[in-house]
Order: C-alpha cells, then structure tokens, then sequence
C-alpha cells in the first residue's frame, strides 16, 4: 500500500471532523476524496500531509509509519487550493525552491538545479513563463507552477487540496483532463480533495465519498455510481429522484412497473436515465404531465409532475437523448405514461 | 457610439462627484497653512536659534562633551532597544497572526498599551519597580546594581514606549498573507528556519523596515518616560531630547537649540527613508505586476 490511513480520528473542540477513519490507497493510484463542505475532506488530506495532527490513528507512507514525523520528512507533494506560490518569487524560483533548501550534501549542482527546473516547466508546458511572477500568472498557469514546484522534490505521494475550486469552469474541463494525462505518465500516487461529484467521476481511478467525517463508499467511479452502497452516496453522485414507498408512492410505482413485490427497502432511488416515458393515449387515466425540459448537451432532462392520491404534486425527473425525445412528439402539458427501468433500494 | 456616451457618462459623473474648485483651495490652503504654522515654523525657529550666536558657537555646543555624551547615550540606548523591540514584534505578530489561543485580543490590547498611556506614567511605574523603595529596587540596591536614574532604566523606559511599533506594523500584514506560503515552504522540504528567512520575511520586510524606522525614531526621541527614569546627570544619563531641556532651562539656548536641530535633522531623514521605502515598495509591487 502506498498510503494507509488507519483508524484516526480528529476533533475541532467539539465538532468531529474525522470519526475512525481506515483507508487503503494502493501504488500508483489516483484517489478523489469526496465530499460536501466540511466532512473532513481537507482535514484528511492536510492529516496525511502532516499539517495537521490527528488526535488518534497512524499513518503510513510507503510502509512507514509517518504520525510523528514533520511534513518536511514525509516525501509529499502538497498543492493548495489556492496555490500558496512565492509571490516575491519568479515561477523558476518557486518550482527551484524545494531543491534550494536541501541541505548541502543532497543539493543538485546550479546548473542540475536550472535543468531539472525547466525540464518540469516543460512538463507543465509554461516554461516561457520562468521569470514572471505569481502576480502576472492566470489561475490555470499558477496551478500548473504549483503543481511542477510540488513534483520537483519528487514526492513519493501527491496530494492536492480542491485543485481545481478557484478555476473558471472552461480552464477547469482542460485541466482536469490534462492532470488524468499527467498522473498517467508520472504514475505517482495522488490524492485529490474534491466537493464536484462530477469532477470526482472524471478525473479519479477511485473515489472515497466522505459524509461528516466518515467513508460513505470508496471504489471504481463506475462501480459508486451503479451500486451505491446507501442513500447518501446514492443523491451524492449523480441526479436521482427519490420515493418513499410510505408516503403514498406504493400504488402509482406498481404501474410504473416497479412492483411492490420487488421492493427491497422502504426507500426507492430512481436515475433519470432509468425512466422511460410515453406519450399517452388520449383515454388514459395518467397521472403525471410533463411540465417542462432543458438541453444538457446530447441529453434532454425532462421535468415531470406526478398528482398523487391525495392531491398533493411532486416533481419527477427523467432523462432521454435529444433524439429519442424529438421522437416523441411531446408539448408542455401532455399526459404521459412512466415506467421505472431500475431502482436502488434503501431502507 | 457606445464608447462615446460611455466617456460623456463618466465626465459627467466626474463633474457631479468633484467638489467645487473653492472647496478644494480653501482645504488646501487650510492644510497648508497649518503645516506651516505648526511645523515648518517651528523647524525654522530651531534652526535660527541654534545658529543666533554663529556657526562656532553651534559647532562648539554641539562637541561640547556634555552633548557628545547625550549623543553617545542616545544611540545607545537605540541600539540596545531597537534590536529587542523587532525581536518581539516579530515575535509577537507570529504568535497573534498564526496561533489561536484564549485571551488572544487581550494581549493585542496589552501591545498597544504603551500608545494609550502616558509615557511618564511608564517612567513613574519604573520608579516604583526598580526604584530605592521599589519591589524589586532593594534587591538590586542589595546587589550593587542601580537601575533608576541610570543607563537601564532609560533603556527599560525606552522599551516600553516603542514596544508596540513593530507588532503593530506586521500583525496584520502577517495576518493578510496568511499561512499557505509557509506550509508550502515547509511541504518542499524546508526547515523552519529557511521558511521564516526565504518566505515569511521576504513577504513582510517592508512593513518591517518601515516598523523598525518609525521605533528608532522614538526610542531617540523619546522625553517623558525618560525623564521620569533618567535624573538628568549631565554626561551620565542625559539622552538628547533631556540635554536639550536642561540646557534650555539653564538659559543656553544655542546649546539647547543646537541639540534640537540635531533631532530635527534625525526626523527629516527618518521622513526620507519612510519616503524611500514607501518608492521601493511600490516599485517592487510595479515590478511584478508588469515584468
């Protein structure tokens, strides 16, 4: 293992931020912590770094055993979210820094030093930009300058903290995708802290999904979105629509074709991708209109109204490709026949 | 078409917004005019009555050894106060602006203290300390060690009253940078040390300069505490502000007058250097942002 978290846990007076929190990252890995504001996400990564002490639990790096050593020994790359470069530094200076303060006899030579500095402004693709200063980077350059200065000590673990929250959402998509590129050339074990669910699915090879300082789920993007292990991580990752079978959704589900013979909990969490709508006929006794729709893209989300028994609506949402939904013929208003492909159940 | 009424727009506004051309010479006017009433006349005043009897007789209080002692004692105690003041406020602006601990805001009260209280207060408190009566004065008297109306109690007196200068300059200068830059000096492998000379200080040297300046001007102008402390033994434990009242009071006015364009002089290069760093500063900041 490359990183082991075990058992640690950390109190903020009297706010738990982690509650006993085990984690195993293997070689080579590209985790995503995951999680909404203030589940201990950060605190974690921070823990891991050595910038903050946990008040139980060890950790481990590369089978060493790291709690009390100082983050200076610990081999880790740390990015900050809000990039922490030396502003009375040029860029070249701030990614030489890690090499400078070695002591004398693990020093590169100057000249090692200069190479080995524009060798990985190369790697970030900025090197044009080695004698400017923090102040004149945009936001993607100066994350970009972070990240070479994080890797120039060559860290047996990399770790960054919302690397990508301060970003516009366009330099956002292509860093992203630059960094998944980058982690698969470089191979170097990394852990990223993350509130974007989508941002998580996207970049990472595994995700840890967080909730007030516990693991929720940790496994394959894939494997959290398709088997979410409970209802948090169900709402968490992805768009669902939930139905309480307690709350007089037992009898329009049975027609919808999620029979309550099948039901496997109280609770059903339903994908949008996972209802399939008609149009229906001009006799039926439908219950659910549809009020309205957006453009995702090669997606349409459509927004459904269901009148259940007692009166009382609820929005229902459902998601189909541009063209299938073309097909259909449907205006606001229409009256339209629902069925529910796949549910998870919960209790 | 648009830049155009954009532009009339703004001129318009600029017009709405200034204040009528009257307003702005008579503050000016005004300013000016208490400057010079208050400042440039008196600096004027100093100078005419320093040189009234001719450059010899200014020359010859200024090296008179009476004066040359209170010039010594002044850079003394300088020297000795300064230093000690920058390693506490350096000291204490780390401990505000990094740490969270209880009675945090009571101690930035107690930094500013020294500005609230009347420096003869501060001299008097001394007194009581370390005096003959004093707590702590028998047991110094016991071992032959004098510290009122004596060279340490000046530079006690001294330390109180410029204490809050560089504290006061880098708390919250320390507190805008924030913490990020050292943890990630410290993340890259540094030690504490090199993060605190490579990182901290290089990002809060002006405002310590400039904090330094304005102590050292105190500390050598400083009158009430040290008056209080001192007990105005010519040659001994005169400073250059006390010289120049003693002398005053014994009716040698060019001596008197001579000391105190010697301080005038120390407050127009400490205007100079503030000036300087100030251009510095901003030329630093000029040249990062343009490159």
């Amino acid at each position: 293992m490359s990183i082991s978290v075990n058992h640690i846990s950390k109190h903020f007076g009297a706010f738990t931020a982690l509650d006993n929190i085990s984690l195993e990252i293997p070689e080579g890995e590209l985790v995503a912590l995951l999680g909404p504001s203030g589940c201990g996400k950060t605190t974690l990564l921070r823990i891991i770094a050595g910038l903050e002490q946990a008040d139980q639990g060890d950790i481990f790096l590369k089978g060493d055993k790291v709690t009390d050593k100082p983050v200076k020994n610990r081999q880790i790359g740390f990015v900050f979210q809000h990039y922490a470069l030396f502003r009375h530094m040029t860029v070249f200076d701030n990614v030489a820094f890690g090499l400078k303060v070695k002591p004398r006899r693990d020093r590169l030579s100057d000249a090692d030093i200069a190479k080995k500095v524009h060798a990985l402004l190369e790697l970030v693709q900025l090197d044009w930009l080695h004698d400017r200063y923090p102040d004149q980077l945009s936001g993607g350059q100066r994350q970009r300058i972070a990240l070479a200065r994080a890797l120039a000590v060559e860290p047996s673990v990399l770790l960054l903290d919302e690397p990508f929250g301060a970003l516009d959402a366009s330099v956002r998509k292509d860093l992203r995708q630059w960094l998944r590129n980058l982690h698969h050339d470089l191979n170097v074990t990394s852990i990223f802290v993350t509130h974007d669910q989508e941002e998580a699915m996207e970049v990472a090879s595994q995700v840890v999904v967080l909730n007030h300082g516990r693991i929720e789920q940790q496994g394959a993007p894939g494997d959290i979105y398709d088997h979410p292990a409970n209802a948090f991580v169900s709402r968490f990752i992805g768009q669902t629509n939930v139905f309480d079978l307690d709350e007089h959704d037992a009898d329009w589900l049975q027609t919808a074709g999620l029979l309550t013979a099948q039901q496997k909990g109280k609770i059903a969490h339903v994908r949008p991708h996972d209802i399939v709508i008609e149009k229906s006929t001009a006799d039926s006794d439908a219950f659910v209109t549809l009020k309205d729709w957006q453009h995702l893209g090669s997606l349409i989300r459509i927004e459904l109204v269901k009148s259940g028994a007692a009166g009382q609506a609820a929005s229902v949402y459902a998601e189909m490709p541009n063209d299938q939904f073309r097909r259909l013929h449907l205006n606001r208003g229409d009256k339209v026949e629902l069925r529910i492909r796949h549910a998870h159940w919960f209790h | 078409m648009n830049a155009i009424s954009a532009t009339t727009f703004i001129a318009s506004k600029k017009l709405t917004l200034s204040d009528p051309d009257w307003v702005r010479y008579a503050l000016i006017a005004l300013t000016l005019g208490i400057i010079g009433l208050f400042l440039v006349l008196p600096l004027l005043t100093v100078l005419i009555e320093a040189f009234a009897k001719g450059w010899t007789a200014y020359s010859a209080s200024l090296t008179h050894p009476d004066a040359l002692a209170a010039m010594r004692l002044t850079l003394l105690v300088a020297v000795v106060t300064v230093p000690l003041t920058t390693v506490f406020g350096v000291s204490a602006a780390w401990a505000i602006a990094r740490f969270d601990f209880r009675g945090k805001s009571l101690l930035i009260t107690l930094i500013d203290l020294p500005f609230s209280v009347s420096p003869v207060i501060a001299g008097l408190v001394y007194v009581l300390i370390f005096g003959a009566q004093g707590w702590l004065g028998l047991w110094f008297s016991g071992h032959d060690i004098k510290i009122i109306f004596a060279v340490p109690g000046i530079i006690l007196a001294t330390l109180f009253v410029t204490f809050p200068f560089v504290a006061r300059e880098l708390i919250p200068l320390m507190q805008e940078i924030g913490h990020e830059e050292e943890e990630a000096a410290l993340s890259l492998g540094a030690s504490g040390w090199q993060t605190f000379f490579k990182v901290t200080m290089p990002n809060v040297k002006w405002g310590l300069l400039n904090g330094v300046l304005l102590c050292n001007a105190r500390a050598m102008g400083e009158f009430g505490a040290v008056s209080v402390v001192s007990g105005h033994i010519r040659g001994l434990t005169n400073t250059l502000p006390l010289h120049v009242e003693v002398s005053y009071n014994e009716y040698d006015f060019v001596g008197s007058f001579a000391g105190a364009s010697v301080l005038a002089a120390l407050a127009v290069v400490t205007l100079v250097v503030k000036t300087v760093l100030e251009w510095k500063r901003n030329q630093d900041k000029r040249l990062k942002v343009k490159g």
